[in-house]
């Protein structure tokens, strides 16, 4: 064991020397981190290893050596020392680099529809809460913002593409609608299902033809979308909550359900008897009214004579009988002939030529 | 300290064998996945397996020892995933077709079974898709074409994921449900002939609703009629003989005049002294 620490107390050595002439560490990327990257690794105690011996075996080692001394400072009296500023800045580009590196990936700014998800080594860990989060740095604990607070939409459907949906009772329906939906539980979200979106958008699809399939093609355009909505709604919720998704469904809108373009003339022509029936019974309205009134008008008028006639009914159909006579005779022509025989010679053109006139008069 | 020095690229060398042993013998295992260790090919330990009603972070996920380079690990997926199937033309029991889209949820239980049978879910999804294809044609083929259109009421969905499940249990899967994306009439003949009688029977609707408009139009006619003849009769009826005299009176008028000035044809009237009206002109 104790071969084992030497060897990686050496390695440890190397590796913090590395570090100063080649840059960034090698987990610093923001990638996935290697299996077993061992925090002390890549930022442990480089300066202390100062010691600027002459340098004799190779140009590598040589540099390594210089690059070692102006880390430390006025360790060990460096060869060489500020000799080559390059260098020095490659020292404090370096340590800037890792304290950039620190600060973004300890402190997490969490927007506040966000929720901040934390794995320690791959396990998860807790969520942080909407403002500042504070974490061990990157290849340790890892953060996955999920926002939560935001409703998704996802649209099924379209008017310009037929969706065409099979209902109860053997029609078809074009279709299109759109379906609400937020992350209630980020952890669940993120580690119960492997395609969440996806599996949203199917559950959608097969929701609403379940439902639509229960109900008729009348239903489906009319009266009954509203219960269609809630009932997918409902069932799109079970679904997933069986697959513990962590998804709540908002809300589900039919934004259009018609007849398919194939059968649309059809369902007019429903429109336009159903406007023509109506027409038929307006009209057929109207006369009974008319003809109600009518009658009750004449009734109630006899009746009003009848009262009259029956207190003197002699004089009161004499005087009507005149009166009548009077009016029908004093617009007509009329010839009083004595002999019965004389009709049929009678001038019948002479009379029909003052006719007009007396009709005009 | 003195050899690393002399040695420096031997060093080097050994320094980064080192490494890669410890990020060999060291494993991060997330949340989403189950990891067999396999050993010269033989599998000796499940992590982070799945157990039902486990909270995550309780168990599993996390760091993973094992024995760099002799030691392997292979994912798979702890998550519910689901498997795809190609379109099914389903013959319902009176010959009738339906295209159907369906889909199952899974979750893998027992990894160690899944890699042996299937190394990958991929391989498995591959495998059972054409199992959920013929599950789906047999229980549906069971049926006739209206109780295929929801099938979920019958409890056929039900059949469909139990025997599916039989098959997936092999592989250490659990099916969750299986569910149906799209029932659909196939293009062509099937589909044009609903759109046919859609069209028709559309058509027979417009049609109804038409005489239906018209029946009731002349109910409504008649009935106005009918409750006007009783009105008059009511009337009338009280002295027949004095109707008789009334309306032909009316009727002189309207006939010889016209009714509110609506001309009409002039008129010659040939009269007879003897007549009733000139019974008193003659002085007699």
């Amino acid at each position: 064991m104790s071969i084992f620490t030497g060897w990686g107390a050496r390695g440890r050595a190397f590796f913090s020397d590395n570090k100063g002439p080649w840059g960034a560490p090698p987990s610093g990327g923001g990638g996935e981190p290697p299996p077993g990257d061992e925090p002390g690794g890549p930022w442990g105690e480089p300066p202390k290893r100062g010691g600027g011996r002459p340098s004799t075996v190779t140009s590598l080692d040589d540099f390594l050596k210089r690059s070692r001394g102006r880390f430390g400072g006025g360790g060990g009296g460096g060869f060489n020392f500020g000799g080559r500023p390059t260098g020095s800045i490659f020292m404090w580009a370096t340590i800037a680099l890792l304290a950039l590196w620190l600060l973004l990936t300890t402190f997490h700014q969490i927007g506040s529809k966000e929720r901040g998800v934390v794995t320690r080594f791959g396990r998860y860990s807790h969520t942080l809460q909407p403002g500042v989060g504070i974490t061990l740095p990157a290849p340790i604990d890892r953060v996955q913002k999920i926002t939560v607070g935001e409703t998704q939409e996802i649209t099924l459907g379209s008017a310009a593409e037929e969706t065409l949906m099979l209902t109860g009772d053997q029609n078809i329906i074009d279709i299109a609608y759109q379906v609400r939906w937020l992350i209630r539980d980020p952890e669940k979200f993120l580690y119960e299902l492997a395609e969440p979106e996806e599996t949203v958008r199917q559950v959608a699809e097969s929701s609403m033809r379940q439902i639509i399939a229960q109900v008729s093609l009348q239903d489906a355009m009319g009266v009954k979308r509203g219960e269609i909505e809630s009932r997918v709604q409902e069932e799109m919720q079970q679904t997933l909550d069986a697959y513990e998704s962590g998804v709540s469904i908002q809300g589900v809108a039919i934004k259009q359900a018609d007849p398919p373009a194939a059968v649309n003339d059809a369902f007019k022509e429903v429109n336009a008897a159903q406007q023509k029936a109506q027409s038929y019974i307006n009209n057929a309205n109207a006369y009974a009214l008319q003809i109600r009134q009518k009658a009750q008008g004449e009734a109630t008028a006899f009746d009003k004579v009848y009262v009259q006639y029956k207190l003197s009914p002699g004089v009161t159909k004499r005087r009507m009988y005149y009166e009548t006579m009077e009016r029908v005779l004093q617009n007509v022509d009329k010839t009083i002939v004595e002999a019965p025989g004389v009709t049929p010679y009678l001038p019948l053109g002479e009379v029909r030529r003052t006719a007009p006139k007396a009709g005009g008069q | 300290m003195d050899a690393i020095r002399r040695h420096p690229i031997a060093s080097l060398l050994v320094a980064f064998a080192l490494l890669v042993t410890l990020f060999s013998s060291v494993s991060i295992v997330p949340e989403t996945k189950q990891g067999i260790i396999t050993r010269f090919g033989k599998p000796i330990r499940v992590i982070n397996r799945y157990k039902e009603g486990a909270q995550v972070g309780q168990v599993g996920a996390g760091l993973a020892m094992r024995v760099p380079f002799i030691d392997r690990i292979d994912w798979i997926d702890k998550r519910v995933r689901d498997i795809e199937m190609d379109k099914q033309q389903v013959l319902s029991t009176d010959q009738l077709r339906l295209e159907v889209d369906a889909f199952a949820r899974y979750r893998v239980v027992d990894p160690l079974r899944m890699y042996i049978r299937a190394r990958s879910t991929d391989q498995f999804e591959q495998s059972l898709a054409p199992i959920l294809g013929s599950q789906l044609r047999n229980e549906l083929g069971k049926r006739p074409f209206a109780s295929l259109l929801s099938p979920e009421r019958e409890g056929v969905m039900g059949n469909i994921r139990r025997g599916l499940d039989r098959v997936a249990r092999q592989y250490g899967a659990e099916i969750i449900d299986v569910r149906i994306k799209k029932a659909d009439l196939p293009d062509g003949t099937p589909l044009q002939s609903a759109f046919e009688r859609m069209r028709t029977a559309r058509l027979q609707e417009a049609r109804s609703i038409e005489a239906e408009g018209i029946k009731r139009g002349t109910i409504i006619r008649a009935e106005a009629d009918a409750e006007a003849a009783q009105t008059y009769a009511a009337a009338f009826g009280k002295d027949a003989e004095f109707y008789n005299f009334y309306r032909a009176m009316q009727s002189y008028e309207v006939t010889f005049l016209g009714v509110n000035g609506s001309k009409v044809s002039p008129t010659t009237v040939i009269m007879s002294p003897n007549d009733e009206y000139l019974k008193e002109f003659t002085g007699r």
